[in-house]
């Protein structure tokens, strides 16, 4: 039995808000914690199965060109190689984000350097490393390869339905008492997930069984049969743990179409790790950059206009394209608009979804922007942006299903003593350190995507969920767990979440900060439906029922569970599924931060003293995970204003620094104490949790509060990130 | 990683040996398996040496400070001594790398470390360095880290070591026991080699020179600091850093001992630098002009372009720091 609902319109009952177990919202432990702590949580390279072998992807050394041949002979003799394996279905990248299909394949035509075009497979990783270390490549290098968004021969597109425009910005521009119109910057990242993409590939006959490292396995099912050019039904994969994806794991990468292929070339199961350099080189990496924002305000610093143009690259045919302006267009008011968005053609690392695509990126920049509006207005960054907090979606002329930022930029500002602030740049001191503080607007959209999950209450009085979605380390075994506690009235320990298999109902997979609303709702769906059957059984109406510890009460008469079950199980299936919502209603999440830095006078190094989250994303799941998220997504942030950076040679695009000793995140020493508070509040346009994705919402402009505290401090203004030392040195007060 | 076999010496002299015969000493290891995995250096015999018995920090006759080759980072900057007596040199440790890499790093190893270069971590990459004669890629690439002096057009990669640029500063000397028995000792200066057009030689030792310890003057009187300038807080090589030393007699600078890190193929000292501070009183003037004949000879490469005016804040502020009263 299936209950299913498709979001059409909104549905105010809360019935979360109904039940009596109390602990959905709680901030509970996550259950696998200490599997994972202790090093028990198996990994996918910590499931080998017996006479496993091991391959490692060989990658190309040019840029653009053809491999012509490869001359295996001489590593073939090495010690332990078993096979060196070259094939038209290994994949040029892994696929976007629910392409639900191959990637491109073939390793014949050579469009970025990193790419991989052979397996190599040993005994042990480290022979087929060493194999694949000496590999000899016959490559024919094209005689031109645009590498550099700038560079003259790259092909530049701007596909018409991303471009947009209404009213008459220019004229908006003349006639605006403040304007700012500038380019800002930012340079490609890496997820930088802290386990490497591994897949583990056996086969019984002709059914494959892959064990890797994924965020959404329905998608990725399809992905790999359709790579293999074998039926879905062939495909089983299992990803129970995953350890980190923040993007780079949504689609199905090369090493684990190359371990299938070889797993069924040479009889026996085969595991292929990424190294890390291979992460760096193979897996999407975000796009970098170029944004021009022009923004027209009154007198008031009403907001007038707003443009934003955005410049992003991409290998030629990858549809994905960063979507720099996507909060751009409902955030701030303003009549006169224009949208722009060209992809540069290059051979560098195809690009694809990291870490809050879009407004990870566009809303720092626009958030840099509304600072310098603040600074030539004279008016304070958070009462500018309260004047300009649209009553509608400007760009669509409908409603918001709800909107937080007012609270959040107020609760923020309150919370972190906002005022009284200096807001004459370069003087607070502190000895040789010279101390600011700056604010953003935190915004992302949200988002349902199509989930079924299966709920079974069995005859011990106890509960299981069963679903192939995914924990990427963002707390989905609590968050589902809890809410199938909460709606069944027992307690946490009596529920059993089980995840990451395709046998199991197809999710809607980890991504997009969509998961635990989107899959959170099918596991409450079917929930319900147990609820409707135990009130058969007890001849009650479905309002008169309470679960609670294991106990249904109707009326007076309170039955244990096992009892009403009498020996049997109940069964159920949620399926949640977006609908018309969407189109009636905006729906996002907000958030504030605020940020004090130090900037030291001498070096131009900068700290970050403290930070604070504002951030409202309806109900609040898991109040311990959901801060998590949000811890994390601003120490992303503050990576993103200080250090983060993929560097690429100029002359072949190949990146120079792609190891965690080069590309810095930020370490424990960069990350002061961060403060977050989650404001209360329910979304009925949603779902019928009321909750909205948090995942990526610390991200989104965490990085402007930080680069406009910067200039609070310094009266520098950054607008290439990050801002690094170098590009303050020049400016600082003596 | 290449296959390769594997000993432990069990003496100073029987290591000396096998070194000459062709193995690569291992330390701390914290380094060279990194390099191994990459393919980057591929020796084929291995010579454990972190069981000999050079973990030792003690008193010289003449007042100075016997470290140990195979002291670990962790233990030399918690040493009372040279937290007291030598505060650059554990300041400048702690400045290095990770708890959990300063726990197994030796002294030894730290002056031996190589280049943090892009371009010589990527084998795809020519690079004279690890492939001698195969150009070098860096010159005209991405050249943040490297050096603005005592580079080549062989090759502009930097020493990232933290440690050795306290020691350079501090006078330190280097002994060295060679394959026939006999024990050296080399200062600093003369124990690390420019490029020039043999930039994979980065010392002076032979085959089979094991470094046995490196010995500290006795220390002198007045101020020390090591200041590191990085892109991240911890956990980042040194853009640039100063390890240097004051004594001020009268009012005027009698001594100055000063080296720079992250600006060249080896921890950098400047005698230049070094007499136009001493016999004068301390001024900004009187630093600025120092500063300036610091960076006189500098070359930058693009990139690194921004080291010299980094360069010379960091090298005022620190003489600022150890003038001040």
């Amino acid at each position: 039995m299936t209950t299913h609902i498709k979001m059409d319109d909104r549905i105010d009952r809360d019935r979360l808000e109904e039940m009596v177990q109390g602990v959905i919202g709680r901030p509970l432990d996550r259950p696998e914690g200490e599997l994972k702590v202790s090093g028990r949580a198996p990994y996918a390279m910590d499931d080998l199965p017996d006479g496993c072998l091991h391959g490692v992807l060989v990658r190309s050394t040019i840029a653009k060109g053809k491999l012509e041949h490869i001359d295996a002979a001489a590593v073939e003799t090495l010690p332990g190689i078993r096979a060196v394996l070259r094939d038209d279905r290994f994949t040029r990248n892994p696929a976007q984000g629910m392409a639900g299909e191959a990637p491109a394949q073939g390793t014949d035509e050579i469009v970025y350097f990193g790419q991989p075009v052979a397996l190599v497979v040993a005994d042990s990783f480290e022979q087929a490393r060493h194999g694949a270390q000496m590999l000899a490549l016959k490559m024919e290098g094209a005689d031109e390869a645009a590498v550099n968004p700038s560079d003259r021969n790259a092909q530049i597109e701007a596909p018409k339905k991303k471009q947009s425009s209404t009213g008459d910005l220019d004229k908006a521009m003349r006639q605006a008492a403040f304007t700012v119109d500038e380019t800002y910057t930012t340079p490609g990242h890496v997820s930088a997930a802290m386990e490497p993409h591994a897949s583990v590939a056996r086969w019984d006959g002709d059914s494959l069984t892959l064990h890797g490292s994924y965020q959404m396995l329905r998608f990725n099912r399809a992905e790999l049969a359709d790579s293999l050019g074998i039926k879905e039904e062939k495909v089983r994969i299992l990803a129970p743990y995953v350890g980190g994806g923040f993007g780079s794991k949504l689609g199905i990468s090369p090493e684990g179409v190359a371990a299938a292929i070889a797993a069924k070339e040479l009889g026996v199961p085969v595991a292929v790790a990424m190294t890390r350099q291979n992460v760096f080189e193979m897996v999407l990496r975000r796009s970098e950059t170029s944004q021009h924002i022009r923004l027209a305000a009154d007198e008031y610093g009403k907001l007038t206009g707003i443009g934003h143009e955005a410049l992003v690259s991409n290998i030629s045919g990858e549809e994905f394209s960063e979507p720099v302006t996507q909060a751009t267009p409902f955030l701030y008011r303003g009549e006169n608009r224009v949208i722009g968005h060209r992809i540069a053609r290059i051979h560098r690392t195809p690009a694809g979804s990291v870490r809050a695509p879009g407004e990870a990126v566009g809303l720092t920049a626009l958030e840099i922007a509304l600072d310098e509006l603040a600074v030539k207005s004279g008016i304070d960054p958070v009462e500018l942006r309260l004047r300009n907090i649209p009553d509608e979606d400007p760009s669509k002329g409908i409603p918001f299903s709800s909107h937080t930022l007012s609270e959040a930029l107020k609760t923020g500002a309150r919370h972190f003593g906002w005022e009284p602030r200096n807001r004459e740049p370069g003087k607070v001191r502190d000895g040789e350190w010279l101390i600011g503080s700056g604010m953003a607007s935190a915004a992302r959209v949200n988002m349902l995507i199509e989930s079924k999950a299966r709920v079974t209450l069995t005859n011990d009085g106890r509960a299981s969920v069963e679903t192939d979605m995914t924990d990427i380390g963002t707390g989905t075994y609590a968050v589902l767990g809890q809410i199938a506690a909460e709606m069944l009235g027992l307690p946490m320990a009596r529920v059993n979440t089980i995840l990451g298999d395709t046998d199991l109902p197809p999710a809607s997979g980890s991504g997009g900060s969509f998961g635990a609303a989107s899959n959170g709702t099918a596991v409450f769906l079917a929930c319900e439906d147990i609820r409707r059957q135990l009130c058969e059984r007890l001849g009650c109406a479905p309002d008169e029922l309470t679960l609670k510890d294991g106990y249904a009460t109707v009326a007076n008469r309170r039955t244990s569970i096992q009892d009403v079950l009498g020996g049997s199980d109940l069964a159920a299936d949620g399926h949640a599924e977006p609908g018309k919502a969407e189109k009636k209603v905006r729906q996002a999440t907000y958030g504030s931060y605020f940020a004090e830095v130090a900037v030291n006078s001498v070096t131009g190094e900068t700290r970050v003293r403290k930070m604070l989250g504002v951030f409202a994303a309806g109900r609040i799941l898991n109040a311990k995970t959901a801060r998590s998220q949000c811890l994390g997504g601003m120490t992303f942030g503050i990576g993103m204003a200080l250090t983060e950076e993929l560097v690429h040679d100029h002359r072949d695009g190949h990146i120079v620094n792609r190891d965690f000793a080069e590309y810095h995140l930020p370490v424990n020493a960069d990350v002061p104490q961060i403060d977050v508070v989650l404001l209360e509040e329910r979304d009925a346009w949603a779902n019928p949790l009321h909750a909205k994705g948090i995942g990526e919402l610390g991200i989104c402009g965490a990085a402007a509060s930080i680069v406009n505290a910067i200039y609070n401090a310094t009266g520098v203004r950054v607008r290439d990130l990050p801002a690094t030392l170098d590009k303050l040195l020049e400016g600082l007060p003596s | 990683m290449t296959p390769f076999d594997y000993t432990r010496a069990s003496s100073p002299a029987e290591a000396s040996r096998l070194g000459r015969e062709g193995a690569t000493f291992i330390a701390g290891g914290t380094n060279l398996l990194d390099l191994m995995k990459l393919e980057i250096m591929t020796p084929d015999r291995l010579v454990d040496i972190s069981r000999l018995e050079l973990d030792g920090i003690d008193r010289t006759g003449d007042g100075g400070l016997r470290i140990g080759a195979m002291v670990r980072n962790s233990d030399l900057a918690a040493d009372a001594i040279v937290r007291k007596h030598y505060p650059m040199l554990a300041k400048a440790l702690l400045a290095g790398a990770s708890g959990q890499l300063r726990n197994k790093a030796t002294t030894g190893g730290n002056l031996l470390q190589r280049t943090r270069c892009y371009y010589f971590y990527d084998t795809a990459m020519p690079c004279n360095k690890r492939e001698p004669g195969s150009g070098c890629q860096a010159i005209g690439g991405v050249t943040r880290l490297h050096a603005i002096f005592g580079a080549s057009e062989h090759c502009i990669a930097t020493h990232p070591s933290d440690m050795a640029v306290a020691l350079r500063a501090l006078d330190a000397r280097v002994e060295i026991e060679g394959a026939d028995g006999a024990v050296r000792n080399v200062g600093l200066d003369e124990f690390y080699r420019l490029p020039g057009d043999t930039p994979h030689i980065e010392s002076i030792l032979a085959p089979g020179d094991l470094i046995t310890s490196v010995i500290l003057p006795p220390p002198e009187e007045g101020r020390q600091t090591y200041r590191k300038v990085r892109d991240r807080a911890s956990y980042a090589f040194a853009l640039v850093s100063v390890a240097g030393r004051i004594r001020m007699e009268g009012g005027r600078i009698a001594r100055a001992g000063f080296a720079f890190g992250g600006v060249a193929p080896r921890p950098w000292r400047d005698r230049d630098f070094e007499a136009t501070l001493e016999g004068n009183e301390p001024s900004p003037a009187l630093f600025e002009r120092a500063a300036d004949a610091l960076v006189a000879n500098a070359s930058t490469h693009g990139d690194n372009a921004f080291k010299v005016p980094l360069l010379k804040r960091t090298a005022q502020a620190v003489l600022t720091e150890l003038t001040e009263s």
